[in-house]
């Protein structure tokens, strides 16, 4: 009870200097507000790393055709594909760790149903592709083991593919068009939702590697085995580096290249690179915590100065206090309140203008947005610690204060 | 026994430009009931007695013992408590608190002494109501005249029922028909009850004193009794 009373009779004298006291308050609120901003910021950009590997898949690399740079000019990766699904084969079978290989070609294509098309990306797959990238049929079936050899012409679809053409309709077993050859559907791909970088992934469609090599997107596969690219999925993280210089070793071998000559393949550890992200995003969170530490730090400073000034002004009300009996700690506390209700008010705007960044940051970077009730009640109690340890040297030099001096000076 | 009894009472100011004697040795002690005018030519130590005795200063020499307690020996928590329960100290400038209503003033020492909400409103309307100001309990200083003011704070003065009430030139900032509504006030209050001690330059209201104590050059020059205190609400034992 005394202490809410202690509570208003602070808030009206900070109401009574408004201005001022917002004033003061700003470094709490920009130091809070980095605070929530940093972890929301930080966490969501973690988490989007986390989905990243995720929804490509877990302990994963990437085999491409074609190194960066060859002979001075610089080729795009699949160019020229060095890469066959014998490539793959050989991968799986004799690469220790590996679990799965899966080579595939991809392309852009027109889908057309019944009564609309819809335009989206193509991949030619094997099986392994559904373990590599951990991902498999919401409804419906996968490919079976001997669509794949013949090559047949069926066909899986996205999430967004299937609405688009089919909206509510079950589109298991119905036919759509890709370059005028009739695929028919056997399942629907389970949701992946957005990349990383804000590509809808459901946006897709999957048919048998030979089928997509041959029928829809051939271009660059003049070969008849080429294919884009292999996923290589490892059972474990400490697979992946090992496994990284066998494979090397073993498609020099395959693709007959000797001593200094050039890969015709570059392999990329995308684990590694999620993970470095994940870093960064660490660094950045670090770079933030120190801004909010500073500021919080300003923030208490300002407090103090502006409670020391509050001090001198109310120097006679401190004396009346005390002459109608007020003890030194009744005073001391009364500052010290004063103090904490700035700060903490100030942390509760700073928590509003944080989160508000946040929401503004991850809308522009489409993350999720999170401002996470850990943080929030770790800024309420930062602000509330900065208020006590900034507002105790004021709240102690008035309770110090002798009441006849205090009631004399004007 | 008596309510207030110092002995060799003085206050000494060591300054860069030399020792102030403002009390010089004051042995003087006021019976429960009595009403005392102190007078005295400025600089003469009136106020520095009123403080003394108020527990707002501390003397540099002698003895101090109100209500039977020996304030040289308490700390500051023990002033604080006497300051609060056994004194009301009325100023010249009213030192009421600029943001807060009458009522609110009135409050302030019974907030000191842990009285409830409910308690604490309920006693600072019968304070105010005392002094004649129950209509205007929510009211801010500003909008008071400046005899409302001074009745705010006696009724601030009041609220904890102190065994003790001082003032110190209570009128001074007052014109004089106010000032003599603010005296009777005071004369009611004793004749109530209330012990006072009020310094004044008013020689009328020196004279309407039951006693008159006069200062000069931190001493006490003159000590009449005008008027025997009136026994009847005394108790037996304070009576002697
Ligand atoms: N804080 C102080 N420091 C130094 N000297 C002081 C202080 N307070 C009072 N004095 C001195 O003590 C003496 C007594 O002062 P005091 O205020 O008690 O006088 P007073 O009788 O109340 O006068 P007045 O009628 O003008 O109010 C004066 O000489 C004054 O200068
Ligand atoms: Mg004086």
């Amino acid at each position: 009870m005394r202490l809410i009373e202690a509570i208003r009779s602070a808030l009206s004298a900070i109401m009574a200097n408004a201005l001022r006291s917002l004033l003061t308050m700003l470094g709490i609120v920009i130091g809070v507000a980095a605070v929530i901003a940093m972890v929301a910021i930080g966490s969501g950009a973690r988490n989007l790393v986390d989905q990243q590997i995720r929804s490509l898949g877990a302990n994963l690399a990437i085999v491409t055709p074609g190194n960066v740079t060859q002979g001075g000019a610089r080729l795009g990766a699949g160019a020229a594909s060095s890469l066959t699904d014998e490539d793959a084969q050989a991968i799986r079978r004799e690469i220790d760790g590996v679990v799965a290989a899966a080579p595939f070609v991809q392309g852009g294509a027109q889908v057309v149903a019944a009564g609309s098309n819809w335009g989206t990306r193509i991949y030619g797959i094997d099986l392994d592709w559904f373990s590599a990238r951990e991902w498999d049929v919401a409804t419906g079936r996968t490919f079976d083991p001997e669509e794949m050899r013949r090559g047949d012409i069926v066909i899986l679809l996205g999430q967004t593919v299937a609405r688009n053409l089919f909206g509510d309709e079950d589109p298991i077993d119905r036919v759509v068009r890709v370059r005028n050859v009739p695929f028919r559907v056997i399942g629907v791909m389970a949701s992946k939702g957005q990349s990383a970088f804000g590509q809808d992934q459901d946006d897709v469609v999957f048919v048998p590697l030979d089928a997509g090599r041959r029928r829809v997107i051939g271009r660059n596969y003049a070969k008849d085995r080429s294919v884009g690219s292999i996923f290589v999925k490892f059972a474990n993280e400490s697979d992946i580096e090992p496994g990284i210089g066998n494979i090397t070793e073993l498609l020099r071998q395959r693709h007959r290249i000797t001593g200094e000559q050039e890969d015709d393949f570059s392999i990329r550890n995308l684990t590694e690179i999620a993970n470095t992200a994940s870093a960064s995003a660490n660094t950045l969170s670090m770079l933030l915590a120190a801004v909010a530490a500073v500021s919080l730090l300003v923030g208490g400073i300002g407090i103090m100065n502006i409670m020391l000034v509050s001090v001198t002004e109310r120097t006679r009300e401190i004396g009346l206090r005390l002459a109608v009996g007020a003890r030194p700690r009744d005073i001391l506390s009364q500052f010290l309140i004063e103090a904490t209700t700035l700060s903490t008010i100030g942390g509760a705007l700073g928590i509003g203008l944080g989160a508000g960044a946040a929401y503004a940051v991850a809308q522009l970077a489409g993350w999720p947005s999170l401002v996470s009730t850990n943080a929030i009640l770790m800024a309420v109690g930062f602000s509330a610690l900065v208020g006590i340890s900034f507002g105790f040297y004021p709240a102690q030099r008035a309770a110090k204060l002798d009441p006849i001096e205090a009631l004399r000076r004007e | 026994m008596a309510l207030i009894e110092t002995r060799d009472l003085s206050r000494v100011y060591d300054l860069d430009a030399g020792r102030v004697v403002a009390l010089d040795g004051v042995s003087l002690a006021i019976d429960q009931g009595d009403f005392v005018a102190v007078m005295g030519p400025s600089g003469s130590g009136k106020s520095t007695f009123m403080n003394l005795i108020g527990c707002l200063d501390r003397p540099t020499g002698g003895h101090y013992r109100l209500a039977g307690t020996a304030v040289e020996s308490l700390n500051a928590d023990g002033l604080a408590r006497l300051r609060n329960r056994e004194i009301g100290f009325v100023f010249q400038q009213f030192n009421l608190l600029p943001r807060v209503d009458a009522l609110g003033n009135v409050e302030l020492p019974m907030i000191y002494a842990g009285f409830d909400r409910r308690t604490r409103r309920e006693h600072a309307l019968q304070a105010l109501g005392r002094v004649g100001l129950a209509e205007r309990a929510h009211h801010r200083p500003m909008q008071l005249s400046g005899g409302q003011q001074q009745r705010v704070a006696i009724a601030r003065a009041l609220v904890n029922s102190p065994s003790l009430l001082l003032a110190d030139e209570p009128t001074g900032a007052l014109d004089s028909r106010t000032a003599n509504e603010i005296m009777a006030l005071f004369q009611e209050l004793n004749r109530e009850g209330a012990t006072i001690v009020l310094v004044t330059h008013d020689a009328e209201v020196g004279r309407h004193a039951q006693r008159l104590v006069r200062f000069r050059d931190g001493r006490v020059t003159e000590d009449r009794r005008q008027t025997p205190i009136d026994a009847r609400d005394l108790a037996p034992e304070a009576a002697e």
